[in-house]
């Protein structure tokens, strides 16, 4: 099967995320999902406001969150979102060795953003007291930002998967919606995380 | 025979340069998105009175996720019709959840 759907660049579909009717069920699918997770994350959103004030006596917001490593964090975020951009770029222009380069320069950034957010809670939970247990902001807070946390790391599993698996495949019409789905989660991680570095860091310390 | 390689080439190249367009605006994109989260860092920092940064920040986020939605995800494109449905859909029933649990405890 996967010869002759192969792409070549002379028959290369514009859109090849939604040249077969499996990529496009696909495509509506996903979008669906990611609709839901909009709402999903929405819930945690309000516990996260209604809860941030009750911090039974351990420390606030403003006393907790340093500024620098959120906005590492973003950037890095940030940067991995435009990378995954130039790996959907050259996917549609049938480059699969770019592709992956790109994807694993999106891979690479994703860590180093979980690494940041680890030592981030690890620095809670040694060194401020504050935990999972310590309050109800403590418990808004990790399930908020852990459960985006969660996701990053969903993503770069999925991520990672999907170039293993295709490696020695190259790119075709079955696996070309994979990749191009792939992409969007991530561009909804850090969808997710504008609103957290917003809402959770920036007005917790103004 | 020559003529059709010639219209087909021509097409292809209509195409490449389609995406590359594409992808400079996405680069000038993530260029804006940049200085959006620099802003909106920096107004933080600076000890602006909290009534004043506040409605500024969440503007610059609702910004920066729809150039998140609209250019990196392609929701610009043709044939968003659906997927716009479900995220304005989602985006009408976070909004009402987030006031419903804020309105809750601060009432």
């Amino acid at each position: 099967m996967s010869d002759e759907h192969t792409l070549n660049p002379e028959i290369m579909p514009e859109e090849p995320e939604k040249a077969t009717l499996e990529g496009r069920n696909k495509f509506l699918g996903f979008w669906f999902f990611l609709g839901g997770e909009t709402v999903l994350f929405a819930s945690l959103f309000g516990t996260y406001l209604a809860l941030k004030g009750s911090n039974n006596g351990g420390p606030t917001a403003d006393e907790l969150f340093g500024l620098e490593l959120v906005f590492i964090m973003t950037m890095l975020l940030l940067t991995s979102s435009l990378t995954s951009v130039y790996a959907i770029y050259h996917m549609k222009n049938n480059d699969f060795k770019k592709m992956q380069l790109w994807l694993g320069i999106t891979v690479i950034l994703g860590l180093a953003f979980l690494g940041c957010e680890l030592y981030e809670f690890t620095e809670y939970i040694l060194h401020e007291d504050f935990t999972f247990r310590s309050s109800a902001f403590g418990s808004a807070f990790y399930t908020l930002v852990g459960f985006h946390g969660g996701h990053v790391l969903f993503g770069l599993l999925w991520i990672v998967t999907l170039m293993a698996r295709n490696a020695k495949r190259g790119l075709n019409l079955y696996n070309a919606p994979k990749f191009y789905v792939a992409s969007l989660y991530w561009h909804f991680i850090d969808v997710v995380w504008v609103f957290i570095f917003t809402v959770v860091y920036l007005m917790g310390v103004i | 025979m020559a003529e059709n390689t010639n219209s087909s080439n021509s097409h292809l190249d209509y195409h490449k340069q389609k995406k590359k367009d594409e992808m400079k605006q996405q680069v000038i994109t993530f260029a804006l998105m940049i200085i959006f989260t620099i802003i909106a860092f920096g107004m933080v920092t600076s000890g602006l009175d909290k009534l004043f940064v506040v409605p500024i920040l969440l503007l610059l986020a609702v910004v920066q996720v729809g150039f998140q939605l609209y250019y990196f995800m392609h929701m610009s494109h043709k044939g968003h019709e659906l997927p716009s449905l479900m995220m304005y859909g989602g985006a009408a029933v976070a909004f009402l959840t987030v006031l419903t649990m804020v309105v809750l405890v601060w009432w």
